[in-house]
């Protein structure tokens, strides 16, 4: 095995092609041990794709693919081992009972019978699905089956955990419980996760990885986060004279564009855009001491993974209309 | 090892563990005791050198139990994890191809064994009620149960292969259907054919019908029994080929 440095997973230059369509086209990167790492993308990005063949399900075309340093074509049977893996929209068989269902993957997943009870029965408690586990899997409502799943992938105790969409299809406090479950294996586990919701990735994940036709359109949204913070807008909410605010704002040559909205009583809200990416906060405060302005609110907009996310997943033309 | 076994066990209980399992025994129970019935009726009216059971395996009815059963016992094998998806979450385990098809034929020949069970029930009825003792030693009762099997593992194997073509029961069934009927109508093409023929003389080492009726009156011939393993051999390679092809797309 080859010197890896931590890294759970490398990704180097993969294509994937389907009939001559890459659906994934020379991508590269790599997770650390540890790490909690969202494929963000909208459907058709090449998320499922990605993380199939890190499943070892799909060979990839070219380049190469690594999982605990291992390749996951030349040593497929042991990363397979390593990994657990729940497919998009999570298949299930219907016609067996949950604690049967699970014995048996954990059996197959090469558990001995000893060490196959205690985990099925450390799962099972872990998931909550003590009161399920034997009642048929078809008749399992959604969020129970998603937990299953889930224990599914889990019961080996792999290193690796590879989800395709876990909260697809759940109601909301569902998917709170299934992203709490999620953040839990943090400390045990390295978790890739694909999604196309964004309020999830930026919850869960530690780091978020955008996915756009097949290429990684951004890397670590933190580092995009602060080169974009340069034009973020100051949004400062003042009780004073608009005419006031108006002339003051006007004659400050750090300020590029400003916007002055009423609000109630006597509060206006100010949004104001920054020349050069200068802090303007201090400089509001000074004013409002200076002027005897009552300041209730001043935040700084930091671009959420939204904008990124719409700024690089739109076509350009788009962009420029 | 422990993948196979627990594979088969699976398997094994999607078949016993459903209505859809004791419905196929029962409709075969029921075929097997319409055509010793209809047997006897015959023998009634219309005596024959032959022994009831060597009957049996010489007549019409009996390719028609014997045909139909493997299509219907293999069409979900591949065909519904593919289409329900949890053919993914199988070949994510570290179980390798080779024993998801070895699990899978397994447990699909010991179902159709057990279907055949009833044949052995009406073969003990009527030898209850014969005074010939020597139509009925173990031989002759043994030697059609293991054709029975041989040519079982060949329909199976070949169930198999069009399971695995395709994520639609429906079409699986059938494709096996056509390829079991084709192979037993082979011998029937190669009669009409002039013997000289090459194709006459290929087609007529498929004759299922005359070998069956071997295997009918107590001969083991190896020749049968070489095709028989060669041909299950030759179609679980193919589906193994199969299950290969998502690495080639």
């Amino acid at each position: 095995m080859r010197m890896n440095g931590g890294l759970m997973i490398e990704v180097e230059n993969l294509t994937k092609r389907y009939a001559g369509h890459a659906a994934v086209a020379d991508i590269s990167f790599a997770v650390a041990r540890g790490e909690i790492v969202g494929l963000l993308g909208p459907n058709g990005a090449g998320k499922s794709t990605t993380m199939r063949i890190l499943a070892c399900y799909l060979p990839a075309s070219s380049g190469t693919v690594r999982v605990a340093g291992l390749d996951v074509f030349v040593d497929s049977a042991e990363v397979r081992r390593r990994i657990g893996y729940m497919p998009e929209n999570n298949p299930l068989p219907q016609d067996m009972r949950v604690r049967e269902y699970l014995k048996f993957r954990a059996r197959l997943k090469g558990l001995g019978r000893k060490r196959c009870r205690e985990r099925v029965d450390q799962v099972t408690e872990q998931f909550g699905l003590k009161e399920v586990s034997r009642t048929i899997i078809g008749q399992l409502s959604k969020g129970y089956r998603q937990r299953v799943g889930l224990a599914d992938a889990l019961v080996h105790e792999p290193e690796l955990i590879i989800l395709d969409e876990p909260t697809i299809g759940l109601d909301p406090r569902q998917i709170r419980a299934v992203r709490q479950l999620i953040k839990g294996l943090a400390a045990n586990h390295t978790v890739l996760l694909s999604t196309h919701i964004l309020p999830e990735a930026e919850m869960t994940c530690s780091r978020v990885l955008i996915l756009y036709e097949g290429k990684i359109a951004a890397d670590t949204p933190e580092n995009l986060q602060q080169s974009m913070s340069s034009n973020s807008q100051i949004v400062a909410e003042i009780a004073a004279p608009e005419v006031e605010l108006q002339e003051c704002w006007s004659q400050m040559p750090e300020i590029e564009q400003f916007d002055i909205s009423a609000m109630d009583g006597e509060y206006f809200r100010c949004a104001l855009t920054p020349r050069d990416g200068i802090d303007l906060r201090p400089h509001i405060f000074a004013l409002a001491r200076e002027h005897g302005w009552y300041l209730r609110e001043l935040t700084r907009n930091r671009h959420s993974l939204e904008d990124i996310y719409v700024r690089v997943t739109t076509p350009e033309e788009e962009e420029e209309s | 090892m422990q993948g196979y076994w627990t594979l088969t066990r699976r398997e094994l209980a999607g078949f016993f563990l459903s209505l859809r399992g004791y419905v196929m025994i029962a409709a075969i129970a029921f075929l097997i005791g319409f055509v010793f019935k209809v047997l006897i009726k015959t023998l009634g009216s219309d005596p024959s050198p032959m022994p009831v059971t060597e009957l049996f395996y010489s007549t019409y009815l009996f390719w028609f139990i014997l045909l139909l059963p493997a299509p219907v016992i293999t069409m979900r094998l591949f065909a519904l994890e593919k289409f329900s998806g949890t053919f993914e979450t199988l070949m994510t385990t570290p179980v390798s191809d080779v024993q998801v098809v070895a699990a899978k034929f397994t447990a699909a020949v010991v179902f159709y064994l057990v279907m055949w069970f009833p044949l052995l029930a009406c073969i003990l009825i009527v030898k209850h009620y014969t005074n010939d003792p020597a139509a009925f030693d173990a031989g002759v009762i043994g030697t059609p149960f293991l054709g029975i099997f041989l040519l079982g593992c060949v329909f199976i194997a070949i169930g198999c292969f069009a399971s695995a073509l395709t994520r639609n029961q429906m079409t699986a069934a059938m494709v096996s259907l056509l390829l079991c009927v084709s192979l037993f109508m082979l011998s029937y093409l190669a009669e009409r054919l002039p013997a000289a023929d090459w194709k006459a003389q290929v087609f007529s080492f498929f004759g299922l019908p005359d070998q069956m009726h071997d295997f009918g009156r107590g001969v083991v011939d190896t020749r049968p029994v070489v095709l028989y393993l060669s041909l299950t051999f030759f179609f679980l390679f193919l589906t193994l080929r199969v299950l290969g092809t998502r690495r080639w797309k």
